[in-house]
This record gives C-alpha cells, sequence and structure tokens, in this order.
C-alpha cells in the first residue's frame, strides 16, 4: 500500500494473510468461505462507519439506513423494473450516496448526543417505511428472488467466485479508506474531533468537513449495502433497523474505534458469533454481551489498540528481564 | 492593499457599537475601537470586563447581537470563524487549545493547512507532503522548539504550549493576530521568552492583546484601551492611558 514504513517483517506477515485469504476457498468447505464473505461485508459496513465514530467523534446510531437504502433500491429496481446490476449497482449507490446527503445536512445539526439522535430518528423513519409501504418493499415479507450479477461472465453465485468478488471490493474499501484516513483532509478531520473550535479559527470549515465525511461514510455503507443484498438475495426490513446500526457500531468500539484495523476484527467478532456461535449456543446474543463487556472492562479502548497496549507491556518486560538476567550471567 | 497609495488610511479592524449579551447581562456594551495596520493594541480590564467576549466576536466564535467589525475594511460580522481566518484574523487562546495528542509539527500543520487549499484533498497521504513538514519546523524554530518537533502536546511544558500557541497563529502569517493572555501561567523567564516573540512578530501583522501582567505587556503596546463592564472606560497611547486616573481607578482603585 502507500505507507512507506511498511518494513520486512511487517511485509512478511502481509504476505502471509494474503496468502491465506487467497487459500482460503481451496482448503474450506462453503459453509466457511460463506462465512468470510459475510465478514467482509461487515468489514466494508463497519470501516464505514468507523469514518465517522472513529476519526470524526460523531457517533451515529443510524448507518443501516444506508445499507438498507442501497439494498432495497438494488432488489427494487431488480426485481419490480427489471434492470440489469450493471445499470443498478451505481443507480443504488449514488442514490444512497445523495440521501446521505440530505441525512447528513439535517443529523449535522448538532454534534455529540443530539446527533445520535437524529441519526437514530431519521433511521427509524425508514425502517417504519420498509416494513409499511408495503406496495414498494412487500413489508414483513422482504424482497426476495434476487440473482447475483454475473461481471464478465464471472458468475457469482459461485460461492468461490463471491469470495474473491468479496474479498476485492472490501481490499478496495479499506485502501480508500487508509487513504483517505492519512490524507490532509483525513487530518483535518481527526483535528475536529479532538479541537473543532481550534480547527475553525484555523480556517478550517468544520461543518463542511463533517458533512462531506459523512456523504463519503453513507458512500461506503451503500458499497457494503449492495454486496449485502447481493449475498443475501434478500432484503427485510430488520437490516436497517436499529440492531443492524448498533451491531456495526459494536463492531467499530469493540475492535477499536479511530484505527484501520479496529473495525476489521470488530466486525468478523460480530458476524463469527451471530453466525458460527449461534450454531452451538442458542443465546448467542447475551454472548455477544458478554463478550462486549469483557471488552469494554478490559480494553476500553477495543481489541486492536488493547492488544498492541498489551503486547508492547510484554515486550518492555522481557527486554527487562532479559537485560536483567544478562546482568547476572557476567557477574 | 491600499496601503501604497494611502499609508494607514484603512483600519486593520474597525469595531463599532459591538454589543453582545448572554442572557441579559452585557458581556460588551457599546465598544467601538480603531486599529491601525502595524499597531500593537494592548486591551486590559479587570475579570469579567468582556475582554475575551470581544476577542471571540472579532474572531468569529460568537456573534455580536449588533454592531459592527470591519477588517481591513471589509465588514466580517457576519461570517463564521472559519471564514475570518481566511481573510487574515489568527488567535491564541487563554486556555490552551492544541491537539495534545499530536506531534508538535503536526500541530503546525494543521494550522498551516488551514489556508491552503489542499485541505480538502482525501486520495493523497499527507505525509508526502514533505514542504509542510519543513515549513512547520521552520516556524517552530522561529519559536525556539524545532528540537521538539517530534514530540506530542502532551509531553511539553505548560511553558512551550504557550509558545506553539503562538508558533500556530504566526504560521499563517496573519494581519491580524489576537493573544489572549500569552503571558498567563508563565514563570518569569518563560514570560521573556514569550514577550521577545511578541516584540519579534513582523510589523505588517496587527496585534491586539489581552494581558494582565503590566510590566511586560506595557512594553509591547503602542495603544491601550481599557475595557470595564463591557464598556470602553479609557484609550489612547500607553502612556496617557497609564497616568489617566480613571484606570487607576478600575485596577487599583477598589
Amino acid at each position: 500500500m502507500t505507507a512507506g514504513v511498511l518494513d520486512k517483517t511487517k511485509l512478511a506477515w502481509w504476505a502471509v494473510l494474503a496468502a491465506a485469504l487467497v487459500a482460503v476457498p481451496f482448503l474450506m468447505g462453503d459453509f466457511y468461505i460463506n462465512l468470510l464473505s459475510q465478514i467482509f461485508i461487515a468489514v466494508i459496513f463497519a470501516a464505514s462507519l468507523n469514518m465517522l465514530v472513529g476519526y470524526g467523534g460523531l457517533t451515529s446510531l443510524g448507518h443501516a439506513s444506508y445499507l438498507g437504502v442501497a439494498a432495497y433500491m438494488s432488489a427494487w429496481l431488480f426485481l419490480k423494473m427489471g434492470w440489469s446490476h450493471l445499470v443498478i449497482a451505481p443507480i443504488a449507490i449514488i442514490g444512497t450516496t445523495l440521501m446521505a446527503c440530505a441525512f447528513g445536512w439535517i443529523a449535522l445539526r448538532a454534534t455529540g448526543l443530539g446527533f445520535m439522535m437524529l441519526t437514530l430518528a431519521l433511521s427509524q423513519v425508514l425502517w417504519g417505511l420498509a416494513y409499511r409501504w408495503v406496495g414498494v418493499t412487500d413489508g414483513d415479507n422482504g424482497l426476495r428472488g434476487l440473482t447475483r450479477p454475473a461481471p464478465f461472465g464471472i458468475d457469482l453465485e459461485n460461492t468461490t467466485a463471491f469470495y474473491f468478488f468479496a474479498l476485492i471490493v472490501t481490499v478496495v474499501a479499506l485502501a480508500m479508506i487508509s487513504r483517505f484516513v492519512h490524507s490532509p483532509f483525513g487530518a483535518a478531520l481527526k483535528g475536529t474531533r479532538d479541537q473543532p473550535r481550534r480547527m475553525s479559527a484555523l480556517g478550517h470549515n468544520v461543518w463542511m468537513i463533517r458533512w462531506l465525511t459523512f456523504v463519503y461514510s453513507g458512500f461506503w455503507g451503500a458499497v457494503a449495502g449492495v454486496m449485502f443484498v447481493y449475498y443475501n438475495k434478500y432484503i427485510h426490513p430488520t437490516s436497517m433497523a436499529l440492531t443492524s446500526s448498533a451491531e456495526g457500531l459494536l463492531g467499530v468500539i469493540a475492535g477499536g474505534s479511530g484505527t484501520l484495523a479496529g473495525p476489521v476484527v470488530g466486525a468478523a467478532i460480530v458476524v463469527l458469533l451471530k453466525n458460527y456461535v449461534s450454531g452451538y449456543v442458542e443465546r448467542w446474543n447475551m454472548l455477544l454481551g458478554f463478550v462486549f463487556v469483557f471488552i469494554v472492562i478490559f480494553m476500553p479502548e477495543g481489541l486492536v489498540p488493547g492488544m498492541h497496549r498489551l503486547w508492547n507491556k510484554l515486550r518492555a518486560r522481557k527486554a527487562v528481564r532479559d537485560s536483567n538476567t544478562g546482568g547476572r550471567e557476567k557477574a | 492593499m491600499s496601503a501604497t497609495m494611502q499609508q494607514g488610511q484603512v483600519a486593520a479592524l474597525e469595531v463599532r457599537n459591538l454589543k453582545k449579551s448572554f442572557g441579559g447581562l452585557p458581556a460588551t456594551n457599546d465598544v467601538s475601537l480603531t486599529v491601525m495596520p502595524g499597531e500593537r493594541r494592548l486591551i486590559i480590564g479587570p475579570n469579567g470586563a468582556g475582554k475575551t467576549t470581544l476577542f471571540n466576536q472579532i474572531a468569529g466564535d460568537l456573534f455580536c447581537d449588533s454592531g459592527s467589525i470591519k477588517l481591513y475594511g471589509e465588514e466580517v460580522s457576519r461570517f463564521k470563524t472559519h471564514k475570518r481566518t481566511q481573510r487574515g484574523v489568527a488567535r491564541t487562546y487563554q486556555i490552551i487549545t492544541l491537539f495534545g495528542k499530536d506531534t508538535l509539527e503536526h500541530n503546525l500543520v494543521l494550522s498551516l493547512l488551514g489556508l491552503l487549499k489542499t485541505r480538502w484533498n482525501s486520495f493523497v497521504p499527507l505525509s508526502g507532503s514533505a514542504h509542510l513538514y519543513e515549513e512547520a519546523r521552520r516556524v517552530l524554530a522561529t519559536v525556539g522548539l524545532e528540537h521538539l518537533a517530534k514530540r506530542p502536546i502532551s509531553e511539553i511544558s505548560y511553558g512551550e504550549k504557550r509558545r506553539v500557541e503562538i508558533a500556530m497563529a504566526l504560521a499563517q502569517k496573519p494581519r491580524l493576530l489576537l493573544l489572549d493572555e500569552p503571558l498567563a501561567g508563565l514563570s518569569r523567564e518563560e514570560r521573556m521568552t514569550v514577550s521577545k516573540l511578541v516584540a519579534a512578530v513582523p510589523r505588517d501583522t496587527t496585534v491586539l492583546m489581552i494581558e494582565h501582567d503590566m510590566d511586560v505587556a506595557l512594553e509591547l503596546a503602542d495603544q491601550i484601551t481599557v475595557l470595564h463592564y463591557g464598556k470602553v472606560i479609557v484609550e489612547g497611547p500607553r502612556a496617557e492611558v497609564v497616568s489617566d486616573p480613571r484606570t487607576k481607578e478600575v485596577y487599583l482603585g477598589e
């Protein structure tokens, strides 16, 4: 990637990770491949939310709106209008992004708790619409019967093909979000999170920075939504309910908000608990709760920064022990 | 601007009948003042006189209830803060307002970015803008902190933070510099360092300063405005204001 700080060990780790991700479909069964595809989609979703929550300091409780609206638009245009995926995907993403323009304009009347409540209210309106506007959304039945696209003749109905498709989209999304975070704009965004007043005194348009971030975050949320509906071939109002938004937020906070790897780890944990552990433990929601409480108590900054801190501590301790024993041997 | 043809005709800052109240309590009550380009103006007054409120209105953090603020002839009283900054206003805060987790040079870079178009670029890494970091270190050198450029703000002393505050304002080469108690909480030596910095500000920057430390501040000032209960009580050249009985009454008379 772009960062010039990659040393050799880091590069090696990246290579191992890349090899593992490529090898997965050839080593594992469909169940696990699908599980990973779902994780990828959840990662895009959490990473897009993290732009707002982690880097902008704007906690949104309505991020599932973007996933849901993009998914509903895709499904509706496909099923009721009979358009092709090639046309639908950009329309769904652009349409949802435009909605984010309007929602951001409304929600950013406030920050903090007010912002949170406004995002929640807006998403609840959409959730209610999805339930009640039966003519368009089929209400509680949800929209089903969608097929996955077949770009360049590669049919994504195939589990492995979809896996690689999701992997590529996720890598692109994370690379773009990483670019964003490390850009001058990203630096300004973090500035508005830490010292908004100082930032405007330095000439930065704090409102505009937040709004643009909101829109960009909505854009990636929409991408996650399109991926989501391709994967499930089904969309139901619960996908844009508060629980869905909260799950994304949980992933961001558990993994470590304001870090790039945090939402990846967090989203993976949420999906694993939801889809994998739920096969063994019936009350997986409770388990999710326990895991979250555990993280908040022992690593309030999130798993990724928390592990990093522990790792550094252990290394420091080991260094001290080594130097101590070294001294004794000499004596 | 018009400086070549009419030296000193356009005021750097012209405040007229500025009013701001908080729930019926006037903080600035009909304040008017004119500051000429290059001037060093000291604003004094007891606590609660409305000095910082006046600054917040000039900088744009607070909108005035009524009155006008002209910056080099341009009416700016309805502009938001960042727009006034683009017009050449810079300020420091009485309570240190820096990016604590970031390095000194990053703080300065954020200041430099504030006036650059690149601040909107979200696709190019900031670390690639080596010239920005060079400029940041150059500005840090002018306040004697270049050696700490890579340290986070949270690791430096209070006096050093004060100097970073000033550096961040100076980095923007402002036309109007607002210094809100730049010497507050500093030791004797630190005060000398900071006052030397203020004295070294180039004359194409107009300086408006709130300060309680008379020993140091008086030396820096050309003109002094005394505020009391949101009103201008005395105004004029340093010597006149200092010897004015009303000044003494406000400051010493209690």
